[in-house]
């Protein structure tokens, strides 16, 4: 496939790198003016810039039509070392485009709907002048995202992939001087940080294998050489892959990387929203998926792939089921839902796996958002309570506006939210005909068809999925307010709504993306994964999980539904599940486990280098003993023995001589004229004998 | 009437003999001061003589010289001369040591 190349600003293509530039513009006069000029001028600087750049991304979705085959578009040399040449180029295919749009799309809605939101939250959490520093991250990690989708090769994919996360931990850490013990926030941003540098480590390794063995980084040529090397080259190829697997588990939040995300919901939420839900999360995904070919030619990582996706997806699934808090929940069915299309990935259902990441961008972005408004709804309810409370109420214990047992009947305190949410919760869920159905399904339908064990650990996610939906549902919007904030919740302004309605319409519509029958997508996204797959169907799979989704719904319905929880009861799974409901409540126990099967190793043997290594032997003997010592040594030697004697000596000496020398000639010095008036006499004699001599 | 130079030579030694004796010898700051210009005047001779031998006019331009410098010398040397007597009363010149070493 010849494919075109482009310089930067020339055509269609070339605007691509407009895509970066607007976010990056947007950030820079946010940074300069944004403080003198206002939350207004802010917040549509930032959303416009991104609504550009989703422009942008509509040009060449258009050129796109026009020439099929893409195009690198050429913005710079960036790296030329002996045979390493690695220009920054845009590429331009189907894969990235269909990236471009979801994200700058996406990423416009969330915008718009965190300039009304962070208005709020910035007063709640009693620092207004942050408002603009939320928007320059938000706008930096656009222009990173957009880095990383476009990448032509591993190391410009590469800087995308530590700009988001570089962003991530920023934006986790937004409220750094909150949390548990005033440094919770912060500690979740460092645990994401540090979880995403063990994946950076795999994702780096696998760079330098295909450098290795391909020698280049750009992906057309590494796929084209690791094809031609063939089965001579499977072994380093599945070193790459599997490299490269562990890469996409710390971004995406796979087993064994998992721990970081739900820490990470210490983030605002459109932070939440989009980084943690829809974008970049989904970028191991996209790296997978962008690799396929290497993938195609390693059949062991994609077996491994299918298991991590598989047993992630089940994995979260259980645990969602036990947590309280609003955002947790959505952030292990986020896990959960990240393991479906990792593990679809891993099928080589790649348009499977790229169908589910755009529908779970709209729908989870809608539920973090809608998630969002309630906790904001239930905030100013808080506020509203304590003004009707008598005086000495009002500072009572610390108030925790994401628990959702403090919850309830908020469906008609907040009825827009809750249509939104329910929408949102349906298509996760899996119910037709609104996207999760469509994109999630034909994750079933491949699995059941390739992999049958990994089908099974699906299906029962997805059952876990629509029965912790169910149960949020009911307990956040039905029954009985259980607290006087949720009694006195308020429903959110425009701002913070239209962009919930605007992402219900896609959550619904999401799935005519491609439909059975009607495959756009796969055969938009075949033009660059090689073959058009037919969207599978499975009549007796669809049927299965709907069944499921609606035996789960059900079951819901009859522990929270039927009766609801009464104020301070204890959740009802408790007496029913017994010890495996402390498990999951638990996460079962996976950071304890690594607590202890990592940290508390790691600390003890940071205390040992500290205590060890750099307290005795670096500083206690090689510094204070041997160079303290013998500098003072040296430093003595050379005060008494050379300073003292020879320098001093030197110079004492020479007066000495002088002194003495004057004592002996000062005598000549008689005061007698006549003295001297002898003395020129005997000279003159002298020199007159001596000139009459040496004639 | 042509007196041969070496008469005249030998007078002016004779002279700045007298001259060197006299001021090593005489503790008369006065006497030490004439005998200061007694060798000037053996040293003027002596020009003279030279000059006239070798029929050459500088070194009587010389004693021109020598004459209008001494004459300024002994201004100089007499005013010393009163000064140190105003303050010592003594014009010894073994008295005035005060510069010992």
């Amino acid at each position: 496939m010849p494919l075109r190349e482009v310089a930067a600003g020339v055509g269609l293509f070339g605007s691509a790198a407009w895509i970066i530039a607007f976010p990056v513009l947007g950030l820079v006069l946010n940074l300069v003016l944004g403080r003198r000029l206002g939350e207004r001028f802010t917040g549509v600087v930032a959303s416009g810039a991104v609504a550009l750049s989703f422009g942008i991304a509509v040009l060449q979705f258009l050129a796109l039509r026009a020439a099929p085959e893409g195009a690198r578009v050429m913005v710079a040399d960036w790296i030329a070392i002996g045979s390493l040449s690695v220009p920054w180029a845009l590429k331009i295919d189907t894969l990235s485009v269909t990236m471009m749009l979801m994200v700058t799309g996406v990423s416009t809605l969330i915008h718009i709907y965190a300039a009304g939101y962070m208005h709020d939250d910035v007063r709640f959490q009693g620092d207004p002048g942050r408002y603009t520093r939320f928007f320059v991250y938000f706008n930096l990690f656009v222009a990173c995202m957009m880095i990383l989708v476009t990448g032509d090769s591993f190391l410009t994919l590469f800087v995308g992939w530590e700009g988001v996360g570089l962003c991530s931990y920023l934006l986790i850490g937004f409220w750094y001087e909150k949390g548990a013990g005033g440094i919770g926030n912060a500690l979740a941003g460092k645990k994401a940080f540090i979880t995403n540098r063990i994946g950076d480590f795999g994702f780096l390794i696998a760079m330098f294998l295909a450098f290795w063995a391909f020698g280049s980084l750009r992906f057309d040529e590494v796929f084209q050489r690791a094809e031609e090397a063939g089965p001579a080259a499977v072994g380093v190829i599945t070193g790459i892959t599997l490299f490269l697997l562990l890469g996409a588990a710390g971004k995406s939040a796979q087993l064994p990387l998992v721990v970081w995300l739900p820490d990470a919901m210490a983030g605002p939420t459109p932070v939440s929203a989009l980084i943690h839900a829809a974008t970049m999360v989904t970028a191991g995904v996209y790296m997978i998926v962008r690799n396929h070919v290497l993938f195609d030619l390693a059949p062991f990582s994609s077996n491994a792939v299918t298991w991590v996706g598989g047993l992630t997806a089940l994995f979260a699934a259980t645990v969602a089921v036990g947590q309280y808090d609003i955002k947790k929940v959505l952030a292990y069915s986020t896990i959960s839902q990240l393991g479906f299309m990792v593990a679809a990935a891993g099928l080589g259902a790649y348009v499977a796996a790229m169908f589910h990441l755009l529908t779970h961008a709209f729908f989870k972005a809608l539920l973090f958002l809608s998630a969002g408004s309630v906790i904001q709804g239930v905030e100013k309810g808080h506020q509203h309570a304590g003004e009707h409370a008598a005086g000495p109420d009002r500072h009572e214990a610390p108030f925790d506006p994401n628990d959702m047992r403090t919850m309830g009947g908020l469906r008609r305190r907040m009825p827009v939210t809750f249509w939104v949410y329910l929408i949102g919760a349906l298509a996760l869920a899996g119910i037709p005909p609104l996207a999760g159905f469509f994109s999630k399904d034909e994750i079933l339908a491949e699995a059941s068809r390739i992999h049958p064990a990994v089908y099974g650990l699906l299906t029962a996610a997805a059952f876990l999925t629509a029965f912790y939906m169910g149960r949020q549902i009911w307990l956040v919007f039905f029954g009985s307010p259980r607290s006087a904030p949720s009694a006195h919740a308020e429903e959110s302004r425009l701002v913070v709504t239209g962009p919930l309605v605007a992402l219900a319409g896609l959550a619904i519509l999401g799935g005519a993306l491609n439909l059975p029958g009607l495959p756009a997508l796969a055969s938009w996204l075949g033009r660059t994964l090689g073959e058009a797959e037919a969207a599978a169907f499975n009549p007796l799979v669809a049927l299965v999980s709907i069944l499921l989704a609606l035996v789960a719904i059900a079951a819901a319905w009859l522990l929270y539904g039927r009766r609801p929880l009464a104020e301070g009861e204890a959740d009802p799974l408790r007496r029913l599940l017994g010890p495996v409901f402390v498990g999951i409540q638990n996460k079962w126990w996976i950071d304890e486990f690594y607590d202890w099967l990592v940290v508390r190793r790691y600390v003890r043997l940071a205390a040992f280098l500290a205590e060890v290594i750099d307290g005795r032997f670096w500083h206690d003997w090689f510094h204070d003993t041997l160079m303290a010592r013998s500098f003072r040594m040296g430093t003595r030697w050379l005060a008494e023995a050379f300073d003292l004697r020879v320098i001093d000596g030197a110079a004492n000496g020479l007066a000495d001589l002088i002194k003495a020398a004057a004592g002996r000639l000062h005598r000549l010095q008689t005061g007698f004229v006549r003295n001297y008036a002898l003395a020129l006499f005997l000279g003159a004699v002298g020199l007159l004998a001596y000139f009459l001599l040496q004639r | 009437m042509n007196v041969p130079t070496s008469y005249v030579v030998g007078l002016s030694a004779l002279l700045f003999t007298l001259g060197v004796i006299g001021v090593l010898v005489r503790r008369n700051a006065i006497v030490v001061f004439m005998s200061v210009e007694l060798m000037l005047n053996a040293g003027n001779l002596a020009f003279i003589a030279f000059a006239r031998a070798s029929q050459s006019l500088g070194g009587q331009v010389f004693v021109f010289f020598t004459i209008a410098v001494a004459a300024a010398e002994v201004a100089v040397g007499l005013a010393l001369i009163v000064t140190i007597f105003k303050a010592k009363h003594s014009i010894d010149i073994d008295q005035m040591s005060s510069l010992k070493g």
